[in-house]
């Protein structure tokens, strides 16, 4: 079932400059698959090399985090749009390491 | 890439900055790309979510950063970047800073607020390869 998926402005250029791109999938996981396979180039933006989403990407299914709703085994709908969005954080000084 | 905004526009994030001094303040860079530059047309403040040490630290609240994402959607809008006080320290960006950047293309804009007054701004952009980041023409001059 076709879902939309939210392009972020900075990774546009990787899905040939659409703001929005649909594709199919029963859950998140699955969309984002068909997303990076439809444009690969999206792949290391998205995922580090373990195959993981990276640390600073937060999924949304409409309104919801997906990290409350299931991950990547969130089932998705034909009507939802999946949000792409950067974590923003940081701060003046270097954190503490251990 | 170069970061174009109004001197209206600086002064809105210098206020920020001086008012949530001694905290951190953060926000939203509101605007379009053309060509090589990254020009605001508005900027959105974002309340500083970080509870435990917002004096050198600063994060969005992720549900306001997604429905401010769809505000700048709605009103034809795209975020061109980011910007961040950093309270008696220097205005570029710090390793934390590094750590925790998100893609490149995007501008973060860094103003210092010494004992409660802003002082300097930079604008930054992550290198591709995410090693470090690159200072870029922050060009404020523009009437609002």
């Amino acid at each position: 079932m076709p879902v939309k998926v939210l392009i972020p402005t900075p990774l546009r250029q990787y899905a040939d400059r659409h703001e929005a791109v649909e594709v199919d999938g029963h859950d998140v996981g699955e969309v984002l698959q068909q997303l990076v396979s439809a444009h690969p180039q999206l792949q290391g933006h998205l995922y580090t090399s373990e195959g993981r989403l990276r640390s600073f990407v937060n999924i949304y299914l409409n309104d919801e985090d997906i990290r409350y709703t299931g991950l990547e085994k969130t089932p998705v709908r034909s009507s939802d749009t999946v949000s792409i969005i950067p974590s923003i954080a940081g701060g003046s000084v270097a954190a503490a390491r251990c | 890439m170069a970061l174009q905004l109004a001197a209206a526009h600086l002064a809105a994030i210098r206020r920020h900055g001086e008012s949530d001094y001694p905290h951190e303040c953060c926000g939203l860079l509101l605007g379009r790309f053309a060509g090589e530059r990254r020009i605001v047309d508005d900027v959105h403040p974002m309340r500083n979510a970080n509870t435990t040490s917002p004096e050198n630290r600063f994060d969005f609240d992720p549900k306001e950063h997604l429905a401010a994402q769809r505000q700048a959607r709605e009103r034809g809008l795209e975020v061109v970047g980011f910007y961040h006080s950093h309270p008696n320290h220097p205005a570029r960006p710090s390793q934390y800073d590094l750590e925790h950047a998100a893609w490149p293309g995007y501008s973060y804009l860094i103003v210092r607020i010494q004992q409660g007054r802003a002082q300097e701004a930079n604008s930054y952009e992550l290198a591709e390869d995410r090693s470090h980041f690159i200072q870029e023409p922050l060009d404020a001059g523009a009437a609002a």
